[in-house]
């Protein structure tokens, strides 16, 4: 199956789910509304945004040595920092530290990272515990699915979905449909696995160069007692989340939380410098950096693309987009949806495998509006719709042309033709007026759900012409 | 893998010197609150997010400590004995009656973390300040008080100055300069635990403290 | 609504560039527009070697395909009047995107040139010949939908409203989640028309609820996708060019 098809039956299936589409309405509709009611005072907010794109191109446009600093900064720290090029190097990192601690049982913060590596699913053939400790994250891995969003992962699910599912993974656990209960449950099965677990992993929001310190975002404590309880904390993170001073910390956690979910702080903000130094009496002995490039420096490489890295992921992309809305994350196919996922995972799966990704957006623009750091989302869907169908193939992207096809080349060199030979333009409409009523009146899927536009009897370069308006 | 490394850094850098240097203001502007501004805006932020908060005096937050634990009817209150809070709680617990155990150990978290995990119903720590503008906590933990006491048991208790109040988080690091040196774990808390992961509705006490008691002190 | 740009005084002469769209099947709102400018006392000048903004190639990655037909449009306006196009989703690609498509090619600063002479029709009526409307039509209930590229790319959502606003027995009547997008998206609709018809759907219930006697937008794309679904459904009120209303509105044929 070509990933059209793929795709189409993968949206067909989401859009014939009336209890999805209703979950992916309220709540989007919610956290857009959340989002504005954060951000009362427009000017500062763009002021914010302004300074916030700021940051992340400064860090960008100084990774190398950013990420250089961040590493002699961690390493003097005392955290041990890994390079992988690959999610399989970055995977076999991570296996080699738990087997070198004899290690079977993880307990997981949120990381998207680790959704990109499919770390669950390599550690698990090896033979390792994986527990997602986040709460949405625990309800998918229950029913062993992707997250739908990057920051509310089950969110496609309702409270009677989950209830049911808790009840079938945990049948000594009483049915219950209250949300309160629900969480309770959760914190009653995690808390032995927190206490049990030998390895703890994160993910990490900004990675400070200067200090060498990790930043996490997050409401739940999760992440708190991922990097605190085991003996060994791994984060993982993309090379991309580095910033240059911790002064630039506030100004993005403001802009990541407000746009996210509307909040003007998480519950907690961690910053982690160090494993347990001498005297202290928790925390973890060891903890690890693994820094992910999979295609990013590749990406880095194009000037234009290069913004998509800026990308602070807190979703809100996703929330103001129409057709996320009514498709959810799983439509997708990668690990990150929404337009922003749109834009960077054919970038690093490739336009043959997610090309048309690319093209499943109308443009609007609400998702370039929402950015906090101003990444032009539109701008850059438009150059990936170009990017896999252009002929030259001299560019850098993955599956750079895979999708032209000789009849949809011809098409448009035809209507090229057309639209730039004014001559043969006006014989065209002339001939299309003459015959407006033999054009049939269904035009392939446009006519299932609307009538068909009807060729009006003159055009307006006739009407011009009638109405006495000068052509030059 | 510093063949890795190596690629990297090498495929970034074959771009980076033609990107132009950015124009950063990092001169971020405080607000101008005074005390009482910076008192009031950290109450109410942290009230909206479930904190409960008690303002009190130096000379008597321990008694209003006593009063919570044993109106909560609590088992136990772990602390730092060698803390900067303990010679007050001490005090209070002297002259009060009936009140929840007082817990201290001074062992590493390995040897006694079946009973934090599953024997500690509260546990008090102070605080290094707060942020007025966000209303959040700021620990850095120490040797005395270990992390895991603000994160672990379901309730923690935090004792805050008012006179340690900060505008804003930019103003915290600017003013106490923590660039110069960050500690193994720095954190801010703004309110119990919670998670929006099911239908997008508020559900506190997931995995961190189900309440937050903060005495602010005046 | 764009109260920092700067605008020119009131010109003597602008050409008017009509959008295929308008050509094919909305022509009387392309004369509509330009009616409404040649009242003001300005001559308006229709080239008729213009076709189409050459957009659905552009947005369909078909870059070098949509360059020959930019440089044909290009053509057709050699003097330096203002352009004025009734439809948000063309001026932005006049405006914005034909400099972006010229970015690193020997043609770019005239298409820069050319670029900054464009206007969307409500932007020009509003700002460059502050025009003043006299509402002759009976009392009705209208609802607007300003397009993306109108609202976003143009910031001229405003403009649209502040001319129906103008006129004395219009009310304005606001649909739910008025500023997403109605699913039309060009080459969307035809490659994706099973989210595209779960978008319209959407948007025309919401106008629908509304109560409005008649549906307003200043693009064509938009009034085809929204209008043939309610159409096809048998519900909601007739859609109308905002340029069209305006003129029917506030022109006495006796005149």
């Amino acid at each position: 199956m070509t990933q059209k098809a793929e795709f189409d039956q993968r949206v067909k299936q989401a859009l014939d789910n009336p209890q999805l589409r209703r979950n992916f309405r309220v709540t989007m509709d919610g956290l857009m509304e959340k989002r504005d009611k954060a951000f009362p005072d427009k000017a500062f907010l763009e002021e914010l945004r302004t300074i916030g794109a700021n940051i992340r191109a400064n860090a960008l446009a100084r990774q190398p040595e950013l990420l250089e600093q961040l590493e002699a900064n961690c390493t003097r720290n005392g955290i041990q920092v890994h390079w992988a090029e690959t999610i399989e190097q970055a995977n076999r990192i991570v296996l080699d530290i738990m087997e070198r601690h004899h290690a079977t049982r993880m307990i997981k913060g949120k990381s998207m990272v680790s959704e990109e590596m499919q770390m669950n699913h390599f550690l698990e053939a090896k033979g390792k515990s994986c527990v997602e400790s986040d709460l949405g994250e625990y309800i998918i891995q229950l029913d062993n699915e992707a997250p739908s969003h990057i920051i509310a992962p089950a969110i496609h699910k309702s409270k009677q979905e989950v209830a049911r599912l808790f009840k079938a993974k945990h049948p000594d656990i009483p049915y219950s449909e209250d949300i309160d209960t629900l969480t309770r449950s959760a914190r009653q099965i995690l808390r032995r696995k927190f206490h049990d677990a030998e390895i703890g992993l994160s993910g990490v929001n900004f990675a400070v160069a200067e200090t060498g310190t990790l930043c996490l975002v997050e409401n739940e404590g999760n992440g708190r007692l991922c990097t605190t309880v085991p003996p060994v904390h791994i984060a993982v993170t993309g090379i991309e989340k580095v910033v240059e001073k911790l002064a630039d910390v506030p100004p993005l956690l403001k802009l990541l939380t407000r746009s996210a979910t509307g909040q003007h702080i998480t519950t907690y903000f961690n910053m982690i410098s160090s494993p347990r130094k001498p005297g202290e009496r928790d925390g973890p002995k060891e903890v690890h950096l693994v820094l992910l490039d999979n295609q990013r420096s590749r990406i880095y490489g194009d000037s234009e693309l290069f913004d998509s890295l800026r990308c602070i992921r807190c979703g809100a992309c996703m929330n103001h987009c129409p057709v996320y809305t009514r498709i959810g994350g799983h439509a997708y196919g990668p690990p990150i949806p929404g337009p922003i996922g749109s834009v960077i995972e054919p970038q690093k799966f490739g336009l043959e495998n997610f090309g048309v990704l690319a093209t499943a957006s109308t443009l609007c623009g609400a998702c370039g509006e929402a950015c906090p750091v101003r990444i032009p989302l539109p701008k850059l869907l438009h150059r990936l719709r170009y990017e896999q169908v252009r002929e030259d193939r001299t560019g850098a992207t993955i599956g750079q042309g895979s999708q032209r096809s000789g009849k949809e080349a011809l098409i448009w060199k035809l209507w090229s033709w057309i639209h730039a030979t004014p001559l043969v333009y006006r014989s065209a409409t002339r001939l299309a007026s003459l015959f407006r009523n033999r054009i049939p009146n269904r035009i392939g899927p446009w006519s299932q759900v609307r009538t068909t536009p009807r060729i009006a009897p003159k055009s307006l370069h006739q009407l011009a012409r009638e109405e006495g308006f000068k052509h030059e | 893998m510093n063949k890795a490394r190596d690629n990297i850094l090498a495929r970034l850098r074959a771009r980076s010197t033609e990107i132009p240097p950015v124009e950063l203001d990092r001169g971020f502007r405080s607000p101008d609150w005074n005390r009482q501004q910076r008192i009031e805006l950290f109450c109410k932020a942290m009230t909206s997010v479930r904190t409960e908060i008690h303002r009190v005096r130096a000379s008597d937050w321990a008694d209003r400590l006593a009063q919570l634990v044993k109106e909560r009817k609590l088992n136990n209150l772990l602390y730092a004995p060698n803390g900067p809070l303990a010679r007050q709680i001490e005090a209070a617990w002297r002259n009060g009656e009936a009140l929840p155990e007082l817990v201290s150990r001074t062992a590493e978290l390995d040897e006694w973390k079946e009973e934090l995990f599953f024997g500690i119903d509260a546990a008090i720590t102070s605080t290094r300040g707060g942020i007025a503008e966000v209303g959040a906590l700021i620990l850095w933990p120490t040797p005395q008080e270990p992390r895991s006491f603000s994160l672990v048991p379901p309730i923690h208790i935090a004792v805050v100055k008012a006179d340690q109040l900060h505008n804003t988080f930019a103003d915290a690091i600017a003013d106490e300069n923590w660039q110069a040196g960050m500690p193994t774990n720095a954190v801010l808390i703004s309110g119990p635990s919670k998670s929006a992961d099911i239908e997008q509705t508020l559900a506190y006490g997931v995995h961190g403290p189900v309440e937050l008691i903060v005495l602010l002190i005046e | 609504m764009s109260l920092t740009k700067q605008y020119p005084g009131k010109p003597e002469k602008v050409y008017f560039f009509g959008t295929c769209l308008i050509d094919l099947l909305y022509p009387q709102a392309g004369l509509a527009g330009m009616q409404l400018i040649r009242r003001e006392g300005v001559q308006v000048i229709f080239p008729q070697d213009q076709t189409c903004c050459g957009q659905p190639a552009w947005n369909a990655g078909y870059r070098e395909q949509a360059e020959a037909v930019v440089l044909n449009q290009i053509r057709c306006f050699p003097e330096e009047y203002p352009v004025v196009v009734p439809s948000g989703s063309c001026a932005g690609m006049l405006r914005n995107q034909y400099p972006e498509l010229f970015r690193d090619k020997p043609e770019a600063q005239q298409v820069e040139r050319f670029s900054k002479r464009i206007f969307e029709l409500t932007e020009f009526l509003v700002h460059v010949l502050k025009i003043e409307l006299k509402d002759l039509g009976q009392p009705t209930k209208v609802a607007l939908h300003a397009s993306c590229s109108a609202r976003r790319e143009m910031d001229v959502a405003g403009e649209h409203e502040a001319l129906l606003q103008q006129l004395e027995n219009v009310q304005l009547v606001e649909q739910v989640r008025k500023a997403e997008c109605c699913g039309f998206g060009g080459t969307f609709a035809v490659k994706h028309p099973d989210i595209s018809a779960a978008m319209v759907a959407d948007k025309a219930q919401a106008i629908t609820d509304t109560g409005a006697d008649q549906l307003v937008s200043g693009d064509c794309g938009c009034l085809m996708n929204i209008t043939g679904h309610m159409e096809h459904q048998g519900v909601g009120p007739k859609g109308q060019h905002i340029a069209s209303f305006l003129w029917e509105r506030t022109h006495d044929p006796k005149s």
